[in-house]
């Protein structure tokens, strides 16, 4: 008998045989796996985010005689310690902060940093060295390292119509969904569905191309079903602002209190290039982000889930100490890193405030490599080994 | 002598694909006659020119904000400009090979920079020379502008040395990871001190004030080396041409490099002194190009996808905006590669997001539908957004396409039968789901957009 009917053959005999595992009903999984599942939820403020003027260090002389016309005035910053403060526009965050549920890391980057946006970047997606380029993202390969537990590509969802290479690992790959109705209905069209249904040829399952073509359409179609099902058995009952943000983290608050079987959520918040009359612009987009996030951690803590949930924000850079001449300010390097969570080993200000005394050709000299950050959640929150991800041993640090 | 497969294939790789009345012509063509017309149509080069003012786009300390938001509005336009001209050249030029290499270099010496001219400027030097020589290519490459400040060579001088070009050169645009050392880097890169380029003209100057005239020890060999001598002692190692044919492979026949094949490249271009023509006739005519392993098994990028679709059925875009959408979505926007080792390629460009989008796209484009996403802004993109108070494109949900479906049917010989139509669309095998659900379908225009919205239709 040919090997190819001899397939086909046991394929029609047992369908299960040639049923990927990722088409099993999900009622297999035993719902108290689901305990204390951990969430990761990461936002990304892209362009550029100028952390001087979203943490400011209204106590250091410096900030002022650098920031004639964009400084924050001592009496409009919302005050953490006697250096450092908010700017007012994260108002909201300031009781989040009170609670303890919120740890500012200061002066992140990394070693020869990159000034152009696309491959710094790269760079912070892809956890690489500034000279080395990488063809996949850290959460990608976080994917690639544990696939015991997490062979769909569910696993890490991006709110996005997109997928963005942090999520793209070499075998493994998390899934972009805005809409989960909207994902549903576009995977079951007719056509798209007889293709899936279809399991009567060996060479869907195949190991080339085409069978990686299938695989990811079956994965997609049988994602799409299962994140639908889940997430509409639950209902926001809080209220989060009419924004883009706000209804992206009232997704991911849908998903999480659904009890989907996610581990990363990745958003974006674009906007921070503020070259040009930044107090506005930037202000802005600070409050849609403060507004949004505190209405998801305050969500969060009323449905239980605050503890089991970690927030990180980070942006590909800061911005030069030094505004330029149009009222705003230009690329620099090391920024703030917000951690949110409902156990912090080390809530409020995480170390020293930017040191502006110090500066390399105008720019901060950062303190923290950002990839000590993501070690960290590897290690003690994703539970993976950070060295299988980063490609080298990174010691972490102490805010969880 | 019918060599329809294999002329069909030749054209899904040499090219963006082939139109059924091409086929039907030369169908009972050689290999060797149908490779040497792919070079006749190619012969002539032709610029694109839609860039023609080379802005400044540095901040002076005396610009008002107005004037840095005109700036950065017309950096915008320039940009999505050069996209839309060189996208419509693909689609609509005779001369595909060379619209494949030129995309091919694109590539391989990565670009991104904010300024269109010198990415205009770039792409004109890889288009000229796409068939070309290799060397001539490379020098001039590494001369443009764009190169020397994407890489920073503008800041390599005698003083203070910058690395980044040297280190590019061989790492990724000659001969690999493994074959030289950092010391090598180093002092390369003293040799190409002085390469540099005057904004305003957008051309090449040597700079001797700032060029380093001493003793420099590059790959064992110790003189006082300029930089055309250094790329000259690295031509001159066959690595060099192995690891270009090793890239070609990839690009041409398959992901999986066969050493065989490879090393005959090789002998080919090294031989030929690195005549880029020669080489791809000798590929194209091998018999192992046209073997089962090497057909229907490269994923198209989303460029050579939207080209395909787009000269298959001659659709023309009301808006040009909707194929730079087309691209963001997929994950390759021309003229903005990730990084300067370029699109990983293969695999990489697929995921469950941009497979639906790719599965879906043809029908609204040949359907005049309605296609429903919002992309992701490059990060290039953010000081436009900001500068102009939006978080976000606005996005444009019609195609506003026009295929010409009487032309596309016109050209289909009677009585083809509609599996013979789908496989003559497709590059795989067709499995025999595909052949009933094809066989089911009455309307022909359905049946082609069905076929067109296959995991097939990703490979070439």
């Amino acid at each position: 008998m040919e090997r190819r009917d001899f397939l086909k053959k046991t394929a029609l005999a047992s369908g299960a045989l040639m049923i990927p595992a990722f088409l099993k009903p999900f009622e297999a999984f035993a719902m108290d796996a689901l305990s204390g599942y951990k969430n990761l939820v990461i936002i990304q403020l892209s362009g550029g985010n100028d952390g001087l003027n979203t943490v400011v260090p209204f106590g250091n002389d410096i900030y002022y005689q650098k920031r004639k016309t964009i400084a924050l005035a001592q009496d409009k910053v919302i005050g953490l310690t006697d250096m450092l403060g908010l700017n007012p526009n994260l108002s909201a965050l300031k009781e989040i902060y009170d609670q303890g549920w919120m740890s500012i890391i200061n002066s992140v980057g990394y070693p020869n940093p990159d000034r152009s946006h696309f491959r710094s970047m790269d760079i912070w997606q892809t956890g690489s060295d500034a000279n080395q380029f990488l063809t996949t993202g850290w959460i990608g390969r976080y994917l690639d390292s544990n696939c015991q537990t997490c062979s769909n590509p569910y696993t890490a969802i991006e709110v996005d119509d997109t997928l963005s290479l942090a999520m793209k690992g070499a075998n493994l790959k998390g899934i972009a969904v805005q809409d989960p109705n909207r994902l549903f209905q576009s995977t079951r069209e007719p056509f798209f569905k007889d293709l899936v249904q279809d399991k009567h040829d060996a060479a869907h399952l195949s190991e080339d191309n085409l069978g990686y073509l299938y695989k990811t359409m079956i994965e997609t179609y049988s994602s799409a079903d299962y994140i639908q099902k889940t997430s509409k058995t639950y209902n926001v009952t809080a209220t989060y602002p009419a924004t883009g943000l706000g209804n992206q983290l009232k997704n991911i608050s849908k998903f999480i209190n659904s009890g989907l079987q996610t581990r990363i959520y990745y958003v974006s918040l674009g906007g921070f290039d503020t070259h040009v009359g930044q107090q506005d612009q930037q202000g802005r987009q600070l409050k849609t982000y403060g507004d949004a996030v505190a209405a998801f951690v305050k969500d969060l803590k009323s449905t239980g889930k605050l503890d089991d949930t970690l927030i990180m924000t980070f942006s590909e850079f800061g911005r030069r100490v030094e505004q330029n001449a149009s009222n705003g300010t230009d690329h620099g390097t090391a920024n703030n890193v917000f951690i949110f969570g409902g156990k912090l080993a080390k809530a409020g200000i995480y170390n020293d405030a930017p040191n502006l005394n110090d500066l390399e050709n105008g720019d901060l000299k950062y303190q923290v490599d950002f990839r000590d950050v993501y070690a960290t959640l590897l290690d003690k929150w994703l539970e993976v080994n950070n060295s299988q991800v980063l490609n080298k041993n990174f010691s972490g640090l102490n805010f969880i | 002598m019918n060599n329809a497969r294999q002329i069909k294939h030749l054209y899904a790789r040499a090219g963006f694909g082939i139109r059924f009345e091409d086929l039907h012509d030369r169908v009972n063509w050689s290999i060797k006659k149908t490779v040497k017309k792919l070079f006749e149509t190619s012969a002539v080069s032709q610029p694109i020119t839609v860039v023609d003012e080379n802005l400044d786009l540095r901040y002076h300390k005396d610009q008002t904000e107005e004037e840095k938001k005109v700036i950065q509005d017309l950096r915008n336009k320039q940009e999505k400009g050069l996209n839309a001209a060189w996208f419509t050249q693909m689609n609509d030029s005779e001369a595909q090979l060379r619209e494949k290499m030129t995309l091919f270099w694109h590539n391989h010496f990565a670009c991104n920079i904010g300024n269109s001219y010198y990415a205009q400027q770039l792409n004109n030097i890889q288009r000229a020379n796409a068939l070309g020589n290799f060397k001539t290519l490379l020098i001039q490459v590494s001369q443009t502008p764009a190169m020397l400040q994407f890489l920073n060579n503008q800041q390599n001088v005698k003083a203070h040395p910058n690395e980044n070009f040297a280190r590019e050169l061989m790492e990724l645009f000659t001969i690999g990871r493994g074959h030289y050392t950092e010391q090598d880097i180093k002092e390369s890169a003293r040799a190409f001190t002085g390469w540099q380029y005057d904004g305003k003209t957008a051309s090449y100057v040597f700079r001797p004030g700032v060029h380093d005239t001493g003793l420099k020890t590059f790959m064992n060999n110790t003189a006082n080396f300029c930089g055309e001598d250094i790329i000259d002692i690295i031509l001159k190692n066959p690595l060099t041409a192995k690891y270009i044919c090793t890239k070609l492979y990839k690009y041409l026949v398959n992901e999986v490099p066969d050493d065989t094949h490879v090393e005959q490249m090789t002998n080919v271009f090294y031989k030929g002194n690195y005549e880029i023509g020669p080489l791809l006739e000798f590929v194209f005519t091998s018999d192992w190009f046209y073997e089962d392993k090497n057909t229907g098994n490269l994923v198209k990028s989303p460029v050579e996808f939207l080209v395909g679709l787009n000269r298959q059925f001659y659709v023309k875009y009301d808006n040009p905006d909707v194929l730079l959408q087309f691209q963001r979505t997929l994950g390759q926007v021309l003229f903005r590669p990730p990084n300067v080792a370029g699109w990983p390629g293969g695999r990489s460009w697929i995921d469950s997001s941009s497979l639906m989008y790719r599965m879906k796209i043809p029908s609204t484009v040949l359907s005049a539908g309605v296609i429903d996403f919002s992309g992701k802004a490059t990060p290039e993109d953010e000081a436009y957004l900001a500068s102009m108070r939006k978080q976000q494109f606005s996005v444009i949900k019609r195609t506003q396409s026009v295929p010409d479906w009487d032309k596309f049917l016109q050209r289909i010989p009677m009585k083809t039968t509609h599996q013979e139509v789908a496989e003559f669309m497709l590059e795989p095998k067709l499995n025999t789901t595909l052949v009933a659900e094809v066989n089911r379908m009455t309307d022909i225009k359905t049946m082609v957009i069905q076929v067109v919205s296959t995991p097939e239709y990703q490979l070439c």
